[in-house]
């Protein structure tokens, strides 16, 4: 499997604006601490933890919408990468233009990026709402077009933080068998995700990732992370969430 | 009591007639303030947006000084004006002082910051909200700016629709760079302030309502915006849930 980011000994220190600092300072915490990780292609990786535990910082990391402030992140070169975020971000256009506009600001020509846009609608189920205001829909719309302008892209990696969070429990349903849907016709694409959901996890991930205020605690097959007797002798504060979250 | 009533009486029988010397000066403060907010705006939304996007060292100073300018009262923007205008002043060769154009860059210059201050607390928002997704995308600075200030589009026509309220109702400036001058730089405030220091009432009032009924319609403009903005923002998710707005 190739190897697509590499983050060695990573910390990460955010400032007031939410960017990471670029010295570390003594009176800030960390929101990553010394975290050593590498993504493979094909992968699907799930990051577990309580609030606060860092799974957004080192998402933004790997995105590299964060830099580390101590450490290192390497990517592949013209690794093509998405995002998709808790709240969806939808421009008050169209759903097939702020699909489009995806692909436009990705170098796509404009006519093509519409043509393009549509059928990524399409393929989503989601040709219904092309021609509709992206902030006219509800939440769970928005994060399904958001989910579809993401994978419009045709990343090699996604990167999503926690996209079912903030939605009701049908709107949950659908974002999720969007999820499954693009990550079943697109074997060959790492997939990570933050989630409390650890159903979720369990139905989409190959390897869960555990961390614990900006450390990264434990790093499992999700057969091993849900098999009790193995997670408590690998990470027992994993374990302890575990049995929290199920409980 | 009875002055002001026949006041408002020929005021309103100027105003009917489409007197020619009240329409010339209300149709000239119009095309200056236009002119000064068309101006001001090309180059306050561009800065405006960047800044409220744009991370640079001194940021909080320039955030600072452009605050500060907000509060600079008329008269010192026209003296300010006046001076780069002047014979001896660097723009002198120009030979604008007391002309149309002095008032247009009065008013363009008295305006600029209120207009580059708003645009950038509203983008500046918008970026909080969205930055981080276009940025995602790979949209950089200049970029997100520009999509950003398109999003926020109805807030920043009310940021322009008070840019001229504030420069079509000002008078310390274009009354210092102008000179009101009958005929040629004559508009609606500064006739105001000559004309009832000249014991014409009737006129000043007459050009006092009809800056009112600008200012009013502005306002009625803005509201009606703000009402269409959160209209077009919610109508959808009404809809989605049964709701009748």
């Amino acid at each position: 499997m190739s190897t697509l980011i590499r983050i060695s000994d990573a910390s990460v220190q955010l400032g007031a604006d939410g960017r990471s600092l670029r010295r570390v300072r003594s009176d800030q915490a960390m929101a990553l601490a010394a975290v050593t990780m590498t993504l493979h292609a094909g992968e699907r990786v799930a990051l577990v933890g309580a609030n606060g535990s860092g799974k957004s910082t080192l998402l933004r990391l790997l995105h590299g919408l964060l830099s580390p402030t101590q450490g290192e992140r390497e990517c592949a070169p013209a690794l093509r990468q998405a995002m998709l975020f808790q709240r969806p971000h939808l421009l008050r256009t169209t759903v097939q233009r702020s699909v489009a506009l995806a692909l436009w600001l990705r170098g796509v020509p404009w006519r093509e990026a519409q043509m393009q846009a549509l059928a990524a609608l399409r393929a989503a189920g989601l040709q219904d709402l092309a021609g509709r205001g992206g902030r006219t829909l509800s939440l769970g719309q928005q994060q399904q077009v958001a989910l579809a302008r993401a994978w419009a892209l045709a990343p090699q990696l996604l990167l999503l933080d926690e996209p079912t969070a903030s939605l009701d429990p049908h709107a949950k349903g659908e974002v999720e068998a969007l999820m499954q849907q693009f990550a079943d016709r697109r074997v060959d694409s790492t997939l990570v995700f933050a989630s409390h959901n650890l159903g979720q996890v369990k139905r989409l991930a190959q390897r869960v990732i555990y961390l614990e205020r900006g450390r990264l605690l434990a790093d499992l097959p999700v057969h091993q992370f849900f098999d009790a007797s193995v997670l408590q002798v690998q990470c027992p504060a994993a374990h302890l969430f575990v049995k929290g979250e199920l409980s | 009591m009875t002055t002001l009533t026949q006041s408002t009486s020929t005021a309103l029988q100027l105003l009917v007639s489409l007197d020619p010397q009240l329409m010339g000066i209300v149709a000239r403060s119009l095309a200056v303030s236009a002119c000064a907010c068309l101006l001001a705006c090309s180059l306050g939304l561009a800065l405006g947006a960047w800044l409220g996007v744009a991370q640079f060292a001194g940021r909080g100073v320039v955030l600072t000084l452009l605050n500060t300018s907000l509060a600079i009262p008329s008269v010192v923007v026209g003296l300010l004006v006046y001076l780069l205008l002047s014979r001896s002043g660097p723009l002198g060769y120009l030979g604008w002082l007391f002309s149309f154009k002095a008032m247009v860059l009065a008013q363009a210059v008295l305006v600029l910051p209120i207009v580059t201050a708003l645009t950038r607390q509203t983008v500046q928002d918008a970026e909080q909200l969205h930055g981080e997704q276009l940025r995602s995308l790979g949209a950089g600075t200049a970029l997100r700016a520009a999509l950003l200030a398109w999003d926020e589009r109805h807030a920043l026509l009310v940021v322009l629709i008070a840019a001229f309220g504030r420069a079509i109702s000002e008078v310390g400036a274009v009354m210092i760079v102008g000179g009101n001058i009958d005929g040629f730089t004559r508009v609606m405030t500064t006739a105001i302030a000559l004309e009832t220091s000249k014991g014409d009432l009737p006129l000043a009032l007459g050009l006092g309502l009809v800056l009112l009924g600008v200012v009013l319609a502005l306002n009625v403009l803005v509201a009606l915006l703000r009402r269409w903005r959160v209209r077009s923002d919610w109508a959808g998710l009404a809809l989605n849930r049964g709701l009748a707005l």
